[in-house]
């Protein structure tokens, strides 16, 4: 059956299969890491009998490999009913999925190299979820019928007939991949690689003075162990620049009537969707290095499950609104998902004079504002964040304070928002000022989400 | 608007664990000092125990007395603590789910944890010391409102 009428059938609510060369894409990166260290396992220096042994090993379990994914493909079937996507897979445990539409936070297309290679993408639907269940994945389908997937699902998603077209998307911004290249270079990771150089300098420089031979010697090893710490900290730097560059690389927005477009990636492609009113809350962020330059970046979130385990896949799971912005460009990004609220705030919504004993360091940049829709908190030194959360939003408020805070007649306000962890902090705040907003921002939210509606 | 306090029947769970731990304590502060330094040590392994049992029980009275519910017309609010003081205010249509607890010693006073839980982590409102039937009486209205007013993320 020719790929492009199985999609038709699947979306119709047939069952179908994926792609027929998922399987390879799947393997490819398994397969040629076997290879490689097959090749060198072969090539070392055995005796023939170890060497037939050793290739024969590698045969094995490159042949599991391939029947596995073989078999997870002949294994997994899906389609589309009524508003709801049905994925069935696994062989020896049996997993039935089913995501409704109407509840999908976001959807991306995700292109990894080798699908790229062969034509093929991935379809991954974001839904919401404190469990531990998985994200909706089609890997893979072609191209097109990956565009197409898309386009049903969202209209899927925004309770509008299955075929409705897929509205075009005007660009709204794009970032100038020379500036990704060097923000990603600016990292503060820099700071800690001079901090050890200087120290090193500063040791040899000493040694030196000291005199005896012994002593240089042991200046000597120190220099040495020094270089190569550092020459392993550039190269984890480069390394940490070159994914960042990988991901974010060619990053342009769209806006379309369905949600907002995100293009990004070099070698592995990425087309994320995300629909409006699904936007939890919107993050501004100025490392430190980037100050001087005056650029930002802004993050995104939606409502998905912590599934990410490591900060690698943390960062390419945030959904980003600029990976590097000026100032001026990330206020108006802002603006234009959050219409009216301020992406910088003024001194004027500073806590009160006396928090400076709270927070001697970052008590320049806390500030807080809101209005009836919008709740606006700053906070951080080193890298100072503004978290913008729509009302109506809000899951949960929390107001706390310890003995020193009440000492001071303050208290910490934290707004939470059901993604991925952020909270917009108001630290700091006057007490009563604290107290009288608890109870505010409650009516607020109720009043926000009631018109939401 | 009078905050809901828990059942008084906590404070007598929570003294039964602490007269418990410090009497376990006194025994084995009690033998060591013993042990270790004679007679007066022994008194002074007592003394110390009993004073860690008094300054603990004056703290968990503080703590027991700190906790207070309120259900008002579109949210529950919940505060606790005595040294850190929270307040946490959770609208009724923001619940995912509320659950039930109760630990051995719980049980044994009939007592049950009401906890809710927000489609954000960061969320943290539990009711402890409830009667069992008015914790269930709770986690059933609480379902009630937080399907009436449910809405989505």
């Amino acid at each position: 059956m020719p790929p492009g009428s199985s999609q038709a059938l699947a979306l119709a609510g047939t069952w179908c299969r994926l792609h027929p060369l998922s399987p390879v894409v799947r393997i490819g990166v398994t397969l040629g890491a076997a290879l490689v260290a097959g090749v060198s396992w072969v090539s070392g220096d055995h005796s023939s009998s170890g060497r037939t042994v050793d290739t024969l090993v590698v045969a094995v379990l490159a042949v599991i490999g391939v029947a596995a994914a073989v078999v997870s493909w002949l294994v997994t079937r899906w389609r589309v009913v009524g508003d709801e996507l049905q994925i069935d897979t696994g062989l020896v445990y049996r997993q039935s999925l089913r995501f409704p539409l109407r509840r999908v936070q976001a959807v991306d297309v995700v292109a990894p190299l080798t699908a790229r290679i062969l034509g093929l993408a991935e379809v991954r639907v974001i839904s919401a979820g404190t469990g531990h269940r998985q994200h909706g994945r089609l890997a893979y389908l072609s191209n097109q019928d990956a565009a197409a997937v898309r386009a049903q699902l969202l209209a899927l998603a925004h309770g509008l007939a299955a075929e409705t077209p897929e509205p075009p998307a005007h660009p709204l911004f794009r970032v100038d991949n020379g500036r990704l290249i060097a923000a990603s270079l600016l990292r503060g990771t820099w700071l800690l690689v001079l901090v050890v150089v200087a120290v090193g300098a500063i040791l040899a420089a000493v040694d030196p003075a000291g005199g005896g031979g012994t002593v240089r010697q042991g200046g000597a090893e120190a220099a040495t162990s020094l270089i190569s710490a550092v020459v392993t900290g550039l190269v984890a730097l480069g390394l940490d620049a070159a994914r960042s560059v990988n991901g974010d690389f060619d990053f342009t927005i769209g806006q379309a009537s369905d949600g907002l477009r995100l293009h990004r990636g070099l070698l592995q492609k990425r087309h994320e969707t995300i629909p409006y009113g699904r936007i939890q809350a919107v993050r501004l962020i100025q490392p430190l290095l980037w100050r001087p330059f005056g650029w930002a970046r802004v993050e995104l979130d939606v409502a998905r499950q912590p599934e990410a385990r490591h900060q690698g896949e943390a960062r390419q799971l945030a959904h980003l609104l600029a990976p590097v912005a000026t100032l001026d460009q990330a206020r108006w990004l802002v603006a234009q998902v959050a219409p009216g609220a301020p992406a910088t705030l003024a001194r004027a919504g500073a806590p009160p004079r006396r928090a400076w004993y709270r927070a001697p360091l970052s008590y320049h940049y806390l500030s807080a504002w809101h209005d009836d829709r919008w709740l606006v908190t700053q906070t951080g030194r080193v890298r100072p964040a503004t978290v913008i959360v729509p009302l109506e939003k809000v899951q949960s408020i929390r107001l706390s304070s310890g003995p020193l805070l009440r000492a001071l007649h303050l208290a910490n306000l934290r707004i939470d928002t059901a993604g991925r962890r952020w909270v917009a902090a108001a630290l700091c705040r006057d007490a009563d000022e604290a107290t009288a907003l608890v109870h505010q921002l409650g009516d607020l939210a109720w009043r926000a989400r009631r018109l939401s509606w | 608007m009078q905050y809901r306090r828990p059942s008084p029947r906590m404070w007598l769970a929570r003294q039964t664990v602490l007269g418990l731990t410090s009497l376990l304590l006194l025994a084995i502060l009690g033998v060591s000092g013993a042990l270790l330094w004679g007679g007066p040590g022994g008194l002074g392994g007592i003394g110390a125990s009993l004073a860690l049992a008094v300054t603990s029980w004056l703290v968990e009275r503080g703590r027991y007395r700190s906790w207070g519910y309120l259900e008002r017309d579109e949210d529950l609010v919940v505060k606790r603590g005595l040294l850190f003081r929270r307040l946490t205010v959770v609208p009724f249509g923001r619940m995912q789910f509320v659950d039930v607890t109760a630990g051995p010693v719980d049980r044994l006073y009939d007592l049950a944890t009401v906890q809710l839980h927000t489609a954000a982590a960061a969320t943290d409102a539990r009711i402890p010391g409830l009667r069992s039937a008015d914790a269930a009486q709770l986690r059933d209205r609480l379902a009630t409102l937080g399907e009436a007013r449910a809405s989505g993320l």
